[in-house]
Formats: structure tokens, C-alpha cells, sequence
């Protein structure tokens, strides 16, 4: 009896494999491995003369072109007209990614603020209406958003590429939830302790939701740097063109009788790729802290 | 440092529900007063009310000599200290107890000696730069208390801040916080349910129950001469015996025919009949307990049994010999009260 109630514990952990674990790894691995193919191709083709791709098709070839390409990409102007570089588009994508982030962070932070600690009439309402607009994506009230950006003489602006889209259903309703979980005493604690609702909400509540507003920097960064549609329709300036759409009018220069420009492009796709993985590997410590636990 | 007056101050909460009803009293200039009663019978809200976090639906609210009932709780010139704590979890204890001063635009250097000063009295030098999630339970409570002291208010006002310590804890804490008072000597009210705290803490207490008071007094009035049998029950551990009995022709008689005391005369029918456990005397008189229960508590014991077919319970020192079964007891007529059975009321 002793002997088989001391080695059974002892016999699940000391098993060398788990299949079970073994399994989840080879799933996890596959699936890293299908993700990551289209960036080592993006990688393997910007280093090759853009004949070869034409030539060839894929290959597994390193060719010593990226410097060039990198240079290119950065530094040439696109084709079809003078100033914008590869730098100004990375530039474009950053203002369009960080205005998205800190605009849609402040204002959803300022509108959770409204609804939960104030006293207002119609709190839930306008939080449930709101709320609906989850339903109404940009795509669906894309006419009726460019008309009215058009009517306030927006477009091509920087205000009209960022404010119309600066409204945030998903962040409004992650801050409420945040706010409505810090206890009572503590708000009572500070009324008490002379803060005003300002001074609450800058010395109390900010830094108290910083880990929520980690989380929705990333999702709101990478959201503001991938849009295509919307600066398409609201800029037609070429100062104002950003990573993801230059990257397109690039490839599409196949239709003359020239070799597009894949090497350049597979650059820029990289540049495009960079920024969105460092703001999250950067904050995903507090990311996950943000989504998961509350340090209250 | 101030006196406060209550006057006829009422909670009517929104929806509808009256958690105080009219109450009046004063708190002298120094004074520590407790507000004790079971849970739900309105004590949060009368401190909530006095500390403007909420409204108060009627009467009038004076610190000192001022009217404050529409005053912010910022500028009434009081300090709470919160059964959770309310620590500010992303600061320093220094920051946390410096907030409230940092707030009234005090210059850096005097937040920086008054906030030494008082982590000195609390003894909390080691920890001012550690975040409250770093500080056990007991330093917490501590570093609420600095937070509420290091401004120098005319009133402290305290909402059970011990309930989430062990008992162990919770006697120290109970001590310090007595002593630190009486050194400041700061106007306190201080709510708690537990008993206890009330009768070792208070320069007097009220009694509150269904939001309305049923005394106020000294610990030791109310612990001798409880005005219901509500206080009776709720004040003492083990509280007073309640025991029914029959009054008449100028005698007060148990259920069982037992004459035990003489009353004024001019009264008769059904009263209860009160005596603290410690009170009876055991080993001769008239009336008959019958022990179920001896509980050892190790400097006395607690014996438990019925009285007249009722609940009763005596208190008895370490050398008392007892044994289970019917004991005679005596039960000292100056020790006893008399209440109406019907309303409660003390006759
Ligand atoms: N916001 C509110 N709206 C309606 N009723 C309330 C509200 N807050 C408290 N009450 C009610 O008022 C009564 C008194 O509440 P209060 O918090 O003052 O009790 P308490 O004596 O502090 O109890 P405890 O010892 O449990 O803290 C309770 O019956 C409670 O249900
Ligand atoms: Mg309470």
C-alpha cells in the first residue's frame, strides 16, 4: 500500500513526454511556421533584382540587393511624382497610428469618465447608444462620414484624416468597465483628500488605468497605422500617402512595359510590418496585465 | 478642534428606503464617540452624512460653529479612515499620505516634515517608500491613519477600519488608535458592530438600531443600565439575561412562581426581566438553573443553561465549582432591570 501511494504522484511528473503538451507545441509550431512564411518571402524577394522575381518566380535565393532596395525604398521618390519617399509614407503611417491611439485613448478615457462618475441624465443611455455603434463600422457609414468631412472643408487634412475615426465604442466601453471596478472608497478617499474631479481623474485615475490604456495603445496604434480605405477617399495629396497605400500604387505600375518595382515594395511591406510588432512587443508586458488582472 | 451637533438629521435614500430617521445629539471638543449597532441599522450612512459624502435629506449638520450641511467634504475640515483603507495603490506611502496636503497647496517642505512627523508617530519610517500592495494589513491601516492625521483636522471620523484584521491585530491596533487620539486629542466618531471596540474605545456611545439611536451614554451606563432590551442584548459579551416574567401585587415572579424581587407596586401583567451573567450568584436562592453547557474560558467560566424553561447564561470565576444540573442562583435585586415586554422599553 505505501509503495503505491508513494509512486504515483512521483509517475505523472517524472514522465519524460507529454503527448498532450507535445501535441499543442507541433499545433503552435505549424501555425508560427504557416505565419511567418509570407515575411521571410517579403524578406527573401527584397533581396533579389526584381528581374529574377519575374524570371523565377518564388525562390529560396538570397541575392545581396537589399541595401539598395532598403535605399530605394526610403529615400527614392516614388515614380509617379516628385517629393514622397518611402520616409515620408513611414512618417505619414506614424502621425495617422499615434493621432488614432492617443486621440481615441483621450477621448474614450474622458467619455467613460463622464458616464461613470457624473451624475448625468442620460449616462446609460448614451453609453448604450454608443455602444451600438460597435454595429456600424467604418465601412457601413463610409458615404455619410466622407460627406460630412467633405461639408467641413476636411478633407486632405490631417484633422479630417484622424478626427472622424477618432470615436471609440471598444475603448469607451473597456475604460467604463475599468472605472466602474475602482471601489467607491477609494473616490470617496480622494474627495476627502481635496481632489477635484480633474485633479481625481489626472493623479487617481490615469495612472491607475495605465495598464488598460497600454492595451488599448496597441490595439488603436495598429488599427490607425493599417487603414487603407479612409485616407484613400479623404486625402488625394501625395504628401499625405501612407505605407500601406504606397506599397500598393507600387506594385501597381505592373500595367506599363516596366519590371515592378518588387524589391522596393517587399521593403516597404517590411516597414509596414516593424512599427505594429515593436508597440506590441513593448507593451505586451502591460498588455496582458490590462486584460487580465486589476491592481486595485 | 471642534464640537459637533447633529439636529435632527434624516437619511431618506433614493429609493425611498429611510436608513436614519430623525436624530439628534453633540460630540464635545475632544471627544471620542462611537457609533455601534448590528449591521444595516444605518451607522455608515449618519458618518457618511457627517463627512458630506452623502446628502442629507433633513435637519442640520454644525462642526464647530458652522453649518456644513451643503459644505464639500473637502473643506469641512475632517479626515476618514475607511474600512478598506482607500490606500492609493500607485503611490508611495509617502505620496499617499502627503496627497490630501499636496491638494491644499502646502509647500513641499512642510508636506515633507509633516509627513515625517507622522510616520514617526505611527512608526512607519521604514516603509514610506513602498506601494501599499508591499505593507501587510495592520500597515495599512497605519499609513490610512497617517494620511488622516498628517493634516491636523477638527474631526476624525473612522468606519469599522478594523474589521478586515485579525483579532490579535485588531486589539493592538484598537490601543494605538485610542492613545494616538487621546495624545492629539481630535474630536473622533468611530463606527463599528463589534461591541467590544465600542466599550473599550468610547468616552461615550450610541446605540443604533434600525436607524434610529436607543441611548446614548457612558460605556458603563450603557453597559449597567441599558434603556431596551435591544442595548441589554446588544452590548456585552455574553449579554445581559432576558428572562419573562409576571409582575404583580408589588412582585416580580418568574414563569415558574419564583418570587424574586420586590417592584413598585401600582403595575402588573407580563415584564422582562434583565441581569448581567456576571451578576447572578451561584450556590444558594430561590430561583433554579439548570446547567447544559460550562464552557472554560481560563480566567472564568461561562455556564450555559435554561432559568424558567429560558436561555440563561452565568458568569463564574476559575475557583467556582460547578457541575451540570439544576444549581439554586440568587439573583441580586440592585443588579436587575425591568423592561416592558411588549416595546422593549426600560421600566
Ligand atoms: N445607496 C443606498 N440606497 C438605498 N439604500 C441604502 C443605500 N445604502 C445603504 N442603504 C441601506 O441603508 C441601511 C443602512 O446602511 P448602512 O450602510 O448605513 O449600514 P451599516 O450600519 O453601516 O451596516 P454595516 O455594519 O453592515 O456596515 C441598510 O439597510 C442599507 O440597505
Ligand atoms: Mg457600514
Amino acid at each position: 500500500m505505501a509503495d503505491l501511494t508513494q509512486t504515483a504522484p512521483a509517475r505523472t511528473t517524472r514522465s519524460p513526454i507529454r503527448w498532450a503538451s507535445v501535441l499543442d507545441h507541433a499545433i503552435l509550431i505549424a501555425g508560427a511556421a504557416l505565419m511567418i512564411v509570407p515575411l521571410l518571402m517579403m524578406l527573401q524577394m527584397s533581396t533579389i533584382p526584381d528581374a529574377q522575381v519575374m524570371q523565377h518566380g518564388p525562390s529560396l535565393q538570397i541575392g545581396g540587393e537589399f541595401w539598395d532596395n532598403l535605399r530605394k525604398a526610403l529615400f527614392q521618390s516614388m515614380s509617379f511624382s516628385g517629393e514622397t519617399t518611402g520616409l515620408t509614407m513611414f512618417r505619414n503611417s506614424l502621425i495617422l497610428g499615434l493621432g488614432f491611439a492617443i486621440g481615441k485613448i483621450v477621448v474614450a478615457m474622458l467619455a467613460a469618465y463622464g458616464i461613470v462618475y457624473f451624475r448625468l441624465r442620460f449616462a446609460t443611455l448614451a453609453f448604450w447608444l454608443i455602444f451600438t455603434t460597435l454595429l456600424l463600422p467604418l465601412e457601413v457609414r463610409i458615404v455619410p462620414s466622407y460627406e460630412i468631412t467633405q461639408k467641413l472643408g476636411l478633407l486632405n487634412s490631417w484633422t479630417g484624416l484622424i478626427v472622424p475615426l477618432i470615436a471609440s465604442a471598444t475603448a469607451t466601453f473597456f475604460f467604463r468597465q475599468y472605472f466602474m471596478s475602482v471601489p467607491e472608497e477609494l473616490v470617496e478617499a480622494a474627495r476627502i483628500d481635496g481632489a477635484g474631479p480633474v485633479r481625481f481623474f489626472i493623479d487617481i485615475l490615469v495612472p491607475l488605468s495605465r495598464t488598460m490604456i497600454a492595451a488599448m495603445f496597441i490595439i488603436m496604434f495598429v488599427y490607425g497605422w493599417n487603414q487603407y480605405l479612409w485616407p484613400l477617399m479623404v486625402s488625394t495629396q501625395e504628401d499625405k500617402v501612407t505605407l500601406v497605400q504606397g506599397i500598393k500604387q507600387i506594385t501597381q505600375s505592373l500595367e506599363g512595359n516596366h519590371i515592378p518595382e518588387y524589391g522596393r515594395s517587399n521593403v516597404l511591406a517590411l516597414l509596414a510590418v516593424l512599427p505594429p510588432v515593436l508597440v506590441v512587443l513593448f507593451f505586451q508586458r502591460w498588455f496582458v496585465k490590462g486584460l487580465t488582472e486589476s491592481d486595485k | 478642534m471642534a464640537n459637533v451637533t447633529l439636529n435632527q438629521i434624516r437619511k431618506v435614500y433614493g429609493n425611498g428606503f429611510e436608513a436614519v430617521k430623525p436624530c439628534s445629539f453633540r460630540i464635545e471638543d475632544g471627544e471620542f464617540l462611537v457609533l455601534v449597532g448590528p449591521s444595516g441599522c444605518g451607522k455608515s450612512t449618519l458618518l457618511r452624512m457627517i463627512a458630506g459624502l452623502e446628502d442629507i435629506t433633513e435637519g442640520e449638520l454644525s462642526i464647530g460653529d458652522r453649518l456644513v450641511n451643503t459644505v464639500d467634504p473637502a473643506n469641512r475640515d475632517i479626515a476618514m479612515v475607511f474600512q478598506n483603507y482607500a490606500l492609493y495603490p500607485h503611490m508611495t506611502v509617502r505620496k499617499n499620505i502627503g496627497y490630501g496636503l499636496k491638494n491644499r497647496k502646502t509647500p513641499p517642505a512642510e508636506i515633507a516634515r509633516k509627513v515625517d512627523e507622522a510616520a514617526a508617530m505611527l512608526n512607519l519610517g521604514a516603509y514610506l517608500d513602498r506601494k501599499p500592495s508591499q505593507l501587510s494589513g495592520g500597515q495599512r491601516q497605519r499609513v490610512a491613519m497617517g494620511r488622516a492625521i498628517v493634516r491636523d483636522p477638527a474631526l476624525f471620523l473612522f468606519d469599522e477600519p478594523l474589521s478586515n484584521l485579525d483579532a490579535k491585530l485588531r486589539n493592538q491596533m484598537r490601543i494605538e488608535i485610542k492613545a494616538l487620539q487621546r495624545r492629539l486629542g481630535v474630536t473622533s466618531i468611530y463606527v463599528t458592530h463589534d461591541q467590544v471596540e465600542a466599550m473599550t474605545m468610547a468616552d461615550r456611545i450610541v446605540v443604533l438600531n434600525g436607524g434610529v439611536i436607543e441611548q446614548i451614554g457612558t460605556p458603563s451606563e450603557i453597559y449597567h443600565s441599558p434603556n431596551s432590551t435591544f442595548v441589554a442584548s446588544f452590548m456585552g459579551a455574553p449579554p445581559m439575561n432576558l428572562v419573562k416574567a409576571q409582575l404583580d401585587e408589588g412582585t416580580v415572579r418568574l414563569d415558574c412562581g419564583t418570587a424574586v424581587m420586590a417592584a413598585p407596586a401600582g403595575r402588573s401583567g407580563p415584564v422582562t426581566l434583565g441581569i448581567r451573567p456576571e451578576d447572578v450568584r451561584i450556590g444558594s436562592g430561590a430561583a433554579r438553573f439548570d446547567i447544559a453547557l460550562i464552557e472554560e474560558l481560563g480566567a472564568h467560566r461561562l455556564l450555559h443553561g435554561q432559568v424558567a424553561g429560558q436561555p440563561f447564561t452565568v458568569h463564574v470565576a476559575k475557583e467556582t465549582q460547578v457541575s451540570h444540573g439544576p444549581q439554586p442562583i440568587e439573583l441580586p435585586p440592585a443588579a436587575m432591570a425591568l423592561f416592558d415586554t411588549a416595546t422593549g422599553a426600560r421600566l
